[in-house]
Parts: structure tokens; sequence; C-alpha cells
């Protein structure tokens, strides 16, 4: 081996091992700099989908009997009802699972999913059913055509259709006749790096039994706590990737 | 013939009594009476009036799409302003019903023939804790988006005068 060749071997060396170095830096830093970016968005950027919004929620911890969750969704959201259980929005409910051999009672909360592959946004023929960058599924009424192809799309019946004239809408979450609608993560308040209403009910009520957060920082506790225990899918069989994950079930 | 002699007859008669009921019909001045604007909590809109008058619908419409698809939240142009800056409480506290025409937005849609759905699903009067930000005293900050207002268009709705005519 030459002296010229030899120095060019080293060079090459210390390339390779600087950009391995970088590498791991970054490897290693975007969990840190995007919880940044996720915490600090101002309200002139456009939101990225560098962060995943996700839920996680420990059935072990949710209390039956209680609803605080889906109480607070309807305050937050301005839902009332019309007399008509049937109809009415319910954009998060309680579901009580009963396993028949033993006896088991379980209950938890269902909302949107918010599915990395929405079958509400395959559907929609007008394009108003879609997913957000950061991974938040969402109707823009501007375009719904209250068609409600997503509704039978929806393989959790996360949707509402609205029947009733409605007034005195709070302006924050505009809603009218004739448009479907479901969980929209509280999309308001996370915008402005708030967590959901019904997470922020849930931890009133002592329970801690949903976690909101980035599936996408491994620092954040979501990704921790996922990555620790682990979560199930509800009908991980359609391989939707679903946002919304569950532990105890 | 004879009915269409009668009627030839009447002619003068249901030509007059036409011209008295349809001045009696029509309001002062012959015309549909202008619309009394309320005027919101600062000194000045955010963007120049006559820009306003022509162009707020573009950019209520950019406004929508972009808070709707990309979260961005920005007051400026945002209807939720409008309201909370415009829709002032009337004598007894409560606020004016869209379909009033003590109703801002309105008050200009009823005179100009406008019919529009943006209230069907948002909200007619101001957030409870809404305080508009210094779009009053100070001159608007966040630039607006190329795409609906451009210089040339300042320039031309300058031009005119902003508080006189609202027929324009």
């Amino acid at each position: 081996m030459t002296n010229a060749t030899a120095k060019a071997d080293q060079a090459r060396r210390s390339f390779l091992a600087k950009t391995l170095g970088a590498a791991a830096g970054a490897a290693l830093a975007p969990g840190l700099a995007l919880y940044t970016v996720a915490q600090a968005r101002s309200p002139a950027q456009e939101v990225t989908g560098a962060v995943r919004w996700g839920m996680l929620i420990d059935t072990t911890k949710c209390a039956t009997g209680c609803d605080a969750c889906a109480r607070a969704c309807s305050e937050e959201n301005g839902l009332h009802s019309h007399g008509r259980p049937q109809t009415d929005s319910q954009w998060i409910r309680k579901v009580t699972l009963r396993d028949k051999a033993t006896g088991h009672v379980q209950s938890l909360p269902m909302l949107c999913q918010h599915c990395e592959y929405p079958p509400c946004v395959d559907v929609c023929p007008t394009g108003a059913s879609f997913r957000r960058v950061d991974g938040i599924v969402l109707v823009d009424r501007h375009t719904c055509i209250g068609c409600r192809y997503c509704m039978m799309a929806c393989p959790y019946k996360a949707r509402s259709f609205v029947h009733e004239t409605l007034e005195d809408q709070k302006p924050y979450m505009p809603r009218g006749k004739g448009c479907v609608e479901s969980c929209t993560f509280c999309v308001h308040r996370v915008d402005e790096g708030e967590t959901p209403a019904c997470v922020e009910a849930c931890n009133a009520e002592h329970h801690e039994a949903m976690l909101f957060g980035d599936l996408n920082d491994p620092s954040s506790e979501i990704s921790r706590r996922l990555k620790e225990s682990g979560g199930t899918q509800v009908r991980a069989d359609l391989g939707l990737n679903v946002g919304v994950r569950y532990q105890g079930i | 013939m004879r009915i269409l002699s009668s009627l030839k007859r009447a002619m003068p008669v249901v030509v007059v009594a036409m011209m008295v009921w349809g001045g009696a019909l029509a309001e002062e001045g012959g015309r549909v009476s202008l619309p009394t604007l309320i005027h919101g909590k600062g000194d000045h809109c955010v963007e120049p009036t006559p820009l306003m008058r022509r162009s707020h619908m573009d950019m209520l419409l950019h406004q929508r799409d972009r808070t709707m698809h990309l979260g961005i939240r920005t007051r400026q142009h945002s209807l939720k302003e409008c309201i909370n800056c415009h829709v002032r409480p009337l004598a007894d506290g409560s606020y004016p019903p869209i379909t009033s025409k003590q109703h801002f937005c309105n008050s200009c849609h009823a005179y100009a023939g406008v019919s529009l759905d943006c209230f069907e699903c948002h909200a007619t009067k101001p957030e409870p804790d809404a305080e508009p930000k210094s779009f009053g005293s100070a001159a608007p900050t966040e630039p607006a988006p190329s795409a609906v207002v451009t210089a040339a268009e300042r320039k031309l709705t300058a031009a005119k005068n902003p508080e006189v005519n609202p027929h324009d």
C-alpha cells in the first residue's frame, strides 16, 4: 500500500465515521427536536407529518359507570341531545364488554380511531373526509355532502350525522345539519398545545385511563408506555394502523 | 269589444293607482334603505375598508382551507375574528340573531341580496372571552397571503374613499 492510498483510506474512514456519527445523532435527535416542534408550533405554522397524534387507553383503569369523557366531549364540542338517542351525535361513547365464558366485565371508551389508512377517507366521494398530516382524521364540512358513505365504511361506528338544525355552536367547533362528524381529537385544543377534553376529564376524575401524545416521538410518555407494555389495536386484522391503542383488552 | 274599450278608458286610472301604490311601497328615497353598518371594536379593520368590502369572501375562503387542512390558525382573516370584533351586544346585552339586520354580516348581505350558509355551522356571536387582538390601534402585523391581497389590489382600492358610499 502506498502512502497516498493509505491517506485516502484514512480519509474515507474518517468520513465514514463522521457520517455514521451524524446519522446516529440524527436518529437520536428527531424525537427531541420533534417534541419541541409539536409543542411550540405558532398559529401561522402548518402542521407537520413529523408528529402523529395518538391515544392510549388503559381499560383496567377505566371505571364502569363513569362517563366523564363522554360528558366532557359533549360539553367541549357543544353536542346537545335532541331527545332522539338513536340519532344524537356521539363522538365518544362508553362500551361495556362482557366475556360470556367468565363473566368478566370491562368498560372502555370508543371513539374515532384516527387510522393511518382510514376507510372513511377512501370512500368519501368529495374529499371532505381527510387525514391531516399529523394523523388526525377530520371531516371538512365545507365539502361534505352528507352522503354518509363514511359512516358505513367505518368499522368502529365512530361517525354521526347531524339531522337537526343547530344553533349556538361553539365558535371553535362549527357544526351543522346535513354533515357527518366525528371525534377530532379536539383539534382546536391540540393546535394550541393542549390535550383533548376527554383526557382532561378522565384525569380530573383521577382515573388516568387515557393518555394523549405523539406516537412518532420515542421519548413521549405514550411511546414509552407502548414500548414497555404494548397496546392492542381494535380490529388490527384490518391493517388500518389506528392511532388509538388499548391496554387490558 | 265593449270590454276592451272600457279597459282602455280605465287604463289611466290603473296607471295612476299603480304609481301611487308603488310610491308608498318604496322606502325613503325610492330605494332599499342602506344598511346600518356596525363598526368593529378598534379604529380600523384588518385590511383597508374598500378591500374588505370587495374581497372579504376571498380572504375567508382562503383562510378556511388553510385552517381546516393545514392547521393554520392566524386570526387576521378568520371568520371568528370578524364576529368577535363586529358583532356587538344590543342594549339589553343580548346578541342580534343572524336573521336580524342588526347583525353586522346580515345587515349588508340582506341589502346586497346575498344569501350565504356560513352561519348554519359557524357561531354568530363572539366567543365569551373574546378580546380582539391589537387590530384596532396598531397596523396589522401579520402579512396578508399574497394570493388574496396583492399590492396592486391595495393600490387600486386605497384610491377610493373608504367611508362614504356603501353602494360600491
